[in-house]
């Protein structure tokens, strides 16, 4: 009887033992939140030339400037295209994190330009296997009339483009977007261009490290007078993020910088040498900080 | 009557060993935040949602801390902290697994704060360190408020650090633990 007592005692012990270590972090469950969206799909708000799906953070301002060169095949004379440059500067708000706004001017044509770009969905752990963005914008040729005798309409120097962005970040290394466009002109000069222009793009990026990739962009001009006329805009470069700055190195047969120019009026064949190098600095600022590191 | 009496104590032993084994104290809010003293630049970053469980008999000690809760001033810091340095996709969470030394030196039923000395693995990034601090506990009306402040190196675990932000980012990192638990 002493026995069964002391054996049922020591039983009832080693039972209260049991709540080690391990038995205490399983009671805290698991924390992983049910659904969580994929984030850094690409490093910055644009691919090369285009836009990408990543917007700029809420209360964040990211101002960019963008720069491209000559011709490289335009000779030494010209210092192989680096004589020569079209800019456009413009600035990027997050009204919030799936609402961007934004503006920039361009010196090709003496561009206007403003936008607005959506995240429809996002891609995530659980259901959703893409990112979907809306892009749309609306650009303002300033330069002075050809003819000022003739009847000129305001609306005439607006032209507007539609987008929308499909991408996925397949790994850390790999992600890819298809951008199918829809450019609208108000005028155009002669009767047999297109004053309505289907194009899609498709491109991506592939990290080299951390902190380096290898990003490719191509918009495909769907059967028309514009795709006669025109060349499809091709660019190849680089993304180099540091702290603040994301810098794209890159090489385009594209000379405008903003959306209707590079999708529907691109002059340039790479096989002939008409490559322009181009680059963009892309730099973020906080300007409304997260409630929890506002000083009250 | 034997068999009685057997019955009675052990009935007795596991209602002392139940009343033991609920002295168990946890949040899902804690409060964790780290920051970095760079020379050119100061980083800060804030977790409220840090999960912690103390066993007050045995003083077992755990914290689970998903790294994509902690909240930076700057949103692009934080993309980059989770994307760049700590991987968060490939190591979602931070944890520590150990113990209170000197449990049995505080008295859970009398309101005040104690010193205690934790001892414990710590795994960040994939990595696990053995890890010894002090910390303090304090019994506050049936809760318990645990405070520490210690560095990590990070390259201990891994974490590495480009030379391009050699200045903005400090080699050892501040960690200050500022939990509140319950039972």
């Amino acid at each position: 009887m002493q026995k069964i007592t002391v054996s049922i005692i020591l039983f009832v012990c080693l039972f209260t033992q049991n709540v080690k270590s391990q038995d205490l972090m399983d009671m805290l469950g698991d924390e992983k939140p049910a659904k969580d969206y994929i984030t850094a799909t690409f490093k910055t708000t644009h691919l090369i030339l285009g836009q990408s799906i990543e917007n700029v953070a809420k209360g964040n301002l990211n101002f960019i400037i963008s720069h491209h060169f000559g011709r490289i095949n335009e000779g030494s004379y010209n210092f192989w295209g680096l004589d020569q440059s079209t800019i456009r500067l413009g600035v990027e708000y997050g009204i919030t994190d799936k609402l961007e706004i934004g503006l920039g001017r361009s010196s090709f044509q003496k561009t206007f330009d403003g936008y607005v770009k959506y995240k429809i969905f996002r891609q995530d752990n659980l259901k959703m296997p893409v990112s979907v963005s809306y892009f749309g914008s609306m650009a303002i040729n300033t330069l002075k009339w050809d003819d000022p005798t003739r009847e000129n309409y305001f609306s005439s120097r607006l032209s507007f483009v539609n987008q929308i962005l499909i991408a996925r970040k397949f790994n850390n290394a790999l992600s890819l977007q298809l951008t199918p466009s829809f450019v609208h002109k108000n005028l155009v000069k002669r009767n047999i261009d297109q004053n309505n222009i289907f194009a899609i793009g498709a491109g991506g990026r592939y990290k080299l490290t951390q902190r380096l990739s290898v990003n490719a962009e191509y918009y495909y001009l769907l059967p028309g007078q514009t795709a006669d006329d025109f060349d499809n805009s091709l660019s190849l470069g680089f993304d180099i993020e540091t702290g603040g700055h994301v810098f794209q190195l890159f090489f385009t047969n594209s000379q405008p910088l903003f959306e209707r120019g590079f999708i529907t009026e691109t002059q340039g064949k790479w096989n002939k040498g008409d490559v322009f190098f181009g680059f963009n600095i892309i730099r973020t600022f906080t300007i409304v900080k997260p409630k929890e590191f506002r000083k009250s | 009557m034997k068999m009685k009496n057997l019955i009675k104590i052990t009935a007795i032993l596991f209602m002392i060993s139940g009343s033991v084994f609920g002295q168990i104290y946890k949040t899902k809010n804690g409060k964790i935040s780290f920051f970095s003293d760079g020379q050119s630049e100061k980083i800060e970053a804030i977790n409220n949602q840090a999960s912690a469980a103390l066993d007050a008999t045995k003083g077992d000690l755990v914290f689970k801390v998903l790294m994509k809760s902690f909240e930076f001033e700057k949103a692009l810091m934080q993309e980059h902290f989770n994307e760049n340095y700590v991987e968060s996709a490939k190591f979602p969470d931070a944890t520590f697994k150990g113990k209170v030394i000197n449990i049995s030196e505080i008295n859970f039923a009398k309101n005040g704060k104690y010193k205690a000395f934790v001892e414990g693995d710590m795994k960040i990034h994939g990595v696990t360190k053995k890890v010894k601090q002090n910390g303090s506990i304090e019994v506050k009306d049936g809760k318990i408020i645990i405070i520490a402040k210690f560095p990590i190196i990070l390259k201990d675990y891994n974490i590495k650090i480009p030379k391009a932000v050699i200045n903005n980012i400090a080699e050892n990192v501040d960690i200050t633990v500022n939990t509140t638990l319950e039972k």
